[in-house]
Formats: C-alpha cells, structure tokens, sequence
C-alpha cells in the first residue's frame, strides 16, 4: 500500500490482484504445538467458569471472621481475602462474570459489524461513504478512552460494560468485513448470480458471507482477548461491576490495597486474566495462519 | 509533498470534528435530563424555574445549534467549568499535561529500548529459538494486563527488593528530579512492557520485509559487511512502518496512563478523567475525553507526516 488513502483503506491489501484479496478457503493444516497451547489454556478457563456452577464450593460471597487474608491451605485452596471470603470460589465466579461480558459484547460487535461491512462492501457508494466516514471517527478514538467515555455517560454495571465493549470493538469487523467484500462483490461467480436473478439477500448469504467467514472468526477470537483486557481494566478502575460481585478487575484492585500483607490476593486473578488472554491470542494467530495468512500483518500492527 | 501533507491535514480536521460531535454527543447521553446534574440535587423546581435554567444553560436551542455554541466556545479555548473545583476545565488539564508527557515519554523510550534490539534480532535469525525466545516474551508482554504489571512491580519492590520510594507525594521535574524520576521507574516499566510487545512484533516484521529487497542483496554484493548492511540499509528503512506505529501508540500510552497513574497514585491528565468520571464532574470529562482524543489524532498525523518525509513513494502516491 503506496499511496495515501483513508483511515478506512488502511488496512486492507493492495486491491488489483483478486487472489492477494481473498483468503484461500477451506486450506486447513493441521494447528501447531503453540496454537494446542492456546486451546489448553483456553480449555482452562472455559472449565473454571464451568467449575463455578459445583455445588459444593465454598461461598464466594461469605464472609468469614477470624480467617481474614488467609495464604493457600486445603480448606481455601487459594486463600482468602480481606473479608475472609474463599479466594477460590471467587476467581472461578469472576471468570465466568467475564465471560458474561465478553461473548455477548464480542458477539454483538461481530454481528453488528459484519451487517455493517458488508452493507458498505456491497452496495458501494453512499451507504459505503456513510459508514465508512463514521466508522473513521470511531477509529480515531484510542480504544479504552472511547469505552471510558462511554462508561462515564451510561454508569456503570454489567449491561453497560457490554455495550461499551461491544461499540468499541465494532468498527473493527467493519473495516475487516468490507475489504474482502468489495472483491468478492467483482468475482465471476458472483456477478453469474446477480445475471440469473439471485436476489440480494440470497446472494449476500450464499456467496458473500462464507467468503468473509475465516476473517470473522479470526477477529472475533482476538476480540476476545482485547474485551476481557478492556472489561477488567475498566472494573479495575472502580468503572464496571461493583463489589461484592467478584470480577477479576475489581479482585485486583481490591486486592492490591492488601498485597503487603497477603501477596496471593494480586496473584490469582491475574493469573486468571492472562490465561485467557494468552489463549485467545493464541488460538487466534494459530487460526489467522490455518485460515488467512494474508491478514496477519495488518492485524498485528494494531495493539489492542 | 505539499499536496501529501495538505491531504493529511484535511483528514485529521474530518477526524477532529467526528470526535467533538461523538464527544458532545456521548455527555449529553447521561440518563437523567441536563437539568438534573446540573442543579444537583435540588428538587422541587417549578416549571418556570426550569424554563429559566434550561435558557441560563442554553438548553432551550436545538441540540445543533448547542453544539455549534458548544465547538465556539472550544475553539476560543473556553471547556467550561469544573463542577467540583469551579477552575476552568482547559487550565486543570494544561497543569497536569507535563506530567502524563513525561510518564509517556519514559514508558515509549524503554519500548524502544526493549523492542528495536529484539525485533532486529529475532528477524535477522527467523525461527531460531532467540527468535522464538523473544517472541514468547512479546506475547506474554502483550497478555499481562497493564494493570496487573503495575500490582505485581509494587509488589515486588515494596516488599522483596525494596529499592524505590513508594508512599510519598509526588514531585514533579522541576520541583525535585531525583525523586520525580525514580517515581516514574516503575509506572514507565508497567507502561512501556506492554508497548515493547508490539514494538517487537513490528520491528521483526519490518526488518523482515526489508531484507528481501534487492538493494540489501547489493550491498552484501559489493562487499558490504553484514554489520553495516544490518545498520545503514536494513533498519534505516525498517525504521520508517517503525515510525508510524510508535504514533499509533500514542492512543495507547495516553489511555494506559489513566490505569497506570491511578496505581502510582501519579496526578496526570488520566488521573484527572478517572476522578472526573467518578465524581460525574462533566465538563471535566468532556474536556478531558476531548483533549486525549485530540493528541491522539495530532501524534497519528505527526507520524503519517514523518513517514511521508522518510519514505518519498508514500507521498507520491
């Protein structure tokens, strides 16, 4: 990409070439020792949020007298906090609390944005224009300040955290959806289903989507990772839910106020934190390789 | 050139007014009518003594034309009020920019200082294990929450290496350096890890690409030592998609600073938005939200702009 064009052209390959476009489908290898990795430890979080529904944990939300700030023991395996509450209970709470937040948000994001993109994508013109020039706008916004802002409107809560995230992470499947989909509107199989009277909707579905569909899945999986970063942060600031709901952000910040007495209080959520990220991140390269080598560059130079 | 750099202008003043639209747009969203924070809690009002109010804020005009009133008054300088302190917004966020700047700079120096040599590294042995060795920590750097880096470093040197001050006021540069300085150790550290993961990821894709082209084959040709191909051909040119991504980190620095300063307990322009936001001060958030956003799109442009002058096939185009 040589010459200067829109934020909204930036990171979409060079547009002559038909096959440097569009990802080569259905070339599966065999995913790497790192992406297994990923699935591992992604297999980690999804049973700890799964754990927190056995009936026979400790109550995250009991307080308990007398055994306040405990270390690791086998009654608490990974202590407790300054109320005395089980430390473990609460981070497999808080993980599926984040999973609450982040698949709606991701998936309300991908969804919104797909229509959007392909909207933009296929019709061309003024509806490509109109979206793609707001679209610009939200880019222009570092990402955690929009959500910040978004926050400081709407208040806090779990409901508002969704939409936040999902607004900032919306601009993203837009931009990544449309470039794609302004090539394959081009391609010949297409433009036979247009001449036989396809109508557009029919078209859009059978031709269009499945073209777009690895690029979807890929930036949703890093999505993902960049939700529960975002979603923790902005608990961690006092910003998104309030105690005593265990998120992993608000742990955190509760419990760095202790880590001079008990270090283990800023250790596990944390730990909780990176082993979804990491996963996530993972997973999703491990996939952008399998499915669209193409993209890789242009997604990594964007942080977050 | 002119037309290059006029082009990007006329980009950044489009972005500038999406942000003060989306900006103006996002305050005005607050449940619960204008009236009602801006008279606090007062309850009771007649309907005539709302009429007033709402004419003695200017909210008996249509929204657009409150934004025009709103991006004038702006555009003079004028961001209104604090709620709490009752000081002109610009002034509060103008006292505490020199602070964040600082804590940025620091953060984006060790990024560079960590990224730079490990990505030219990692490129110049591609799949060797220092290669894998350093993308391993790039990624790790990427996944660990800034604000988790930041718990885990005061913890670690609070308690096993107690090195550095904690627990005192800070000082600004100019009032002690010394202490200012150690104060910003560790929040740059929390800050710039982060920034050093994709540092690192963009340098060995750059250096990569540039190692391909047939100039670098050229100079290895006529006898250039590889040290000196590596220094005068290779990173000046992988330098410059060096140069725009340090401007995209901008957003990140600033936004991160908001985290990192509430840790450190540092009273920088972030700090400022997160007591803003969490005591519904509006108009500091609104000056606040509008300001970061602004540097945000400047450093975006002085980056494109720089990689326009580095690069003369950008700005041709």
């Amino acid at each position: 990409m040589v010459s200067p064009t829109l934020e909204s052209d930036r990171a979409e390959p060079a547009g002559d070439a038909q096959e440097d476009i569009l990802p080569p489908r259905r070339r599966w290898r065999r995913p790497g020792l790192v992406t297994m990795a990923g699935a591992a430890l992604l297999s980690v979080y999804f049973l700890a949020a799964l754990a927190s529904f056995l009936p026979n944990l400790p109550d995250p939300l009991q307080i308990a007298t007398g055994q306040q700030l405990a270390g690791p023991s086998p009654a608490h395996w990974m202590g407790t906090d300054e109320f005395g509450r089980d430390q473990f209970s609460r981070v497999l709470l808080g993980v599926r609390i984040s999973l609450e937040v982040i698949l709606p948000s991701s998936l309300l994001a991908a969804i919104v944005g797909t229509l959007l993109g392909l909207i933009a994508g296929y019709f061309g013109t003024i509806p490509d224009n109109v979206i793609m020039r707001v679209v610009d706008i939200f880019f222009a916004f570092p990402p955690v300040l929009l959500a910040l802002a978004i926050i400081a409107a709407l208040g806090g809560g779990i409901y508002q955290l969704v939409v936040a995230t999902a607004i900032v992470y919306t601009p993203m499947f837009v931009r990544i959806v449309r470039g794609p989909v302004l090539a394959l509107r081009e391609l010949e199989y297409v433009q036979a289903a247009v001449g036989v009277g396809g109508g557009t909707l029919w078209i859009l579905r059978r031709h269009i989507l499945p073209g777009v569909m690895s690029v979807i899945v890929v930036q949703l999986t890093l999505t993902l990772s960049w939700a529960l970063l975002t979603e923790t942060a902005l608990s961690f600031l006092g910003l998104g839910l309030q105690p005593p709901e265990p998120d992993l952000g608000t742990m955190l910040s509760e419990g760095s106020q202790f880590i001079t007495l008990d270090a283990w209080l800023g250790i596990f959520p944390g730990i909780a934190i990176v082993v979804a990220v990491l996963g996530f991140n993972l997973v999703g390269d491990g996939l952008r390789d399998a499915l669209d080598p193409k993209a890789r560059q242009a997604q990594e130079a964007s942080v977050r | 050139m002119l037309t290059f750099v006029a082009r990007r202008l006329a980009l950044a003043v489009f972005s500038l007014i999406g942000i003060s639209i989306v900006t103006f747009a996002l305050i005005r969203l607050i449940p619960g009518s204008a009236i009602d924070y801006r008279v606090g809690t007062a309850v009771g009002l007649t309907g005539q003594q709302v009429a007033i109010l709402k004419h003695y804020f200017g909210l008996d005009v249509p929204i657009w034309k409150q934004y025009f009133i709103w991006i004038g008054e702006v555009l003079r300088g004028n961001l209104g009020v604090s709620f709490q302190s009752g000081a002109p917004v610009l002034q509060l966020i103008l006292s505490r920019v020199p602070i964040t700047a600082e804590l940025s700079f620091w953060a984006l120096l060790i990024a560079l200082a960590i990224g730079l040599p490990l990505g030219t590294i990692s490129a110049l042995h591609p799949d060797s294990w220092l290669d894998a060795a350093s993308r391993g920590v790039s990624l790790i750097g990427l996944s660990i929450p800034n604000f988790w880096l930041g718990t885990l470093l005061i913890l670690l040197f609070s308690t096993v290496i107690p090195w550095l001050p904690n627990s005192q006021t800070y000082a600004t540069l100019t009032e002690n350096p010394g202490l200012n300085l150690e104060q910003n150790v560790l929040p740059a550290l929390a800050l710039g890890l982060a920034v050093a993961g994709s540092m690192m990821r963009m340098t060995r894709g750059a250096v990569i690409d540039v190692l391909s082209e047939e100039y670098v084959r050229t100079a290895r040709a006529k006898g250039v030592r590889w040290l000196g191909v590596v220094i005068r051909h290779v990173l000046r040119n992988a330098l410059i998609p060096i140069i725009t991504t340090a401007g995209m980190m901008a957003g990140y620095l600033l936004t991160g600073a908001v985290i990192i300063e509430q840790i450190f307990n540092i009273p920088g322009v972030g700090r400022l938005l997160l007591t803003s936001i969490l005591g519904r001060d509006y108009p500091v958030v609104e000056g606040t939200v509008l300001v970061i956003a602004v540097a945000f799109v400047l450093s975006n442009l002085a980056a494109d702009v720089a990689y326009g002058f580095a690069d003369p096939r950008i700005r041709q185009g």
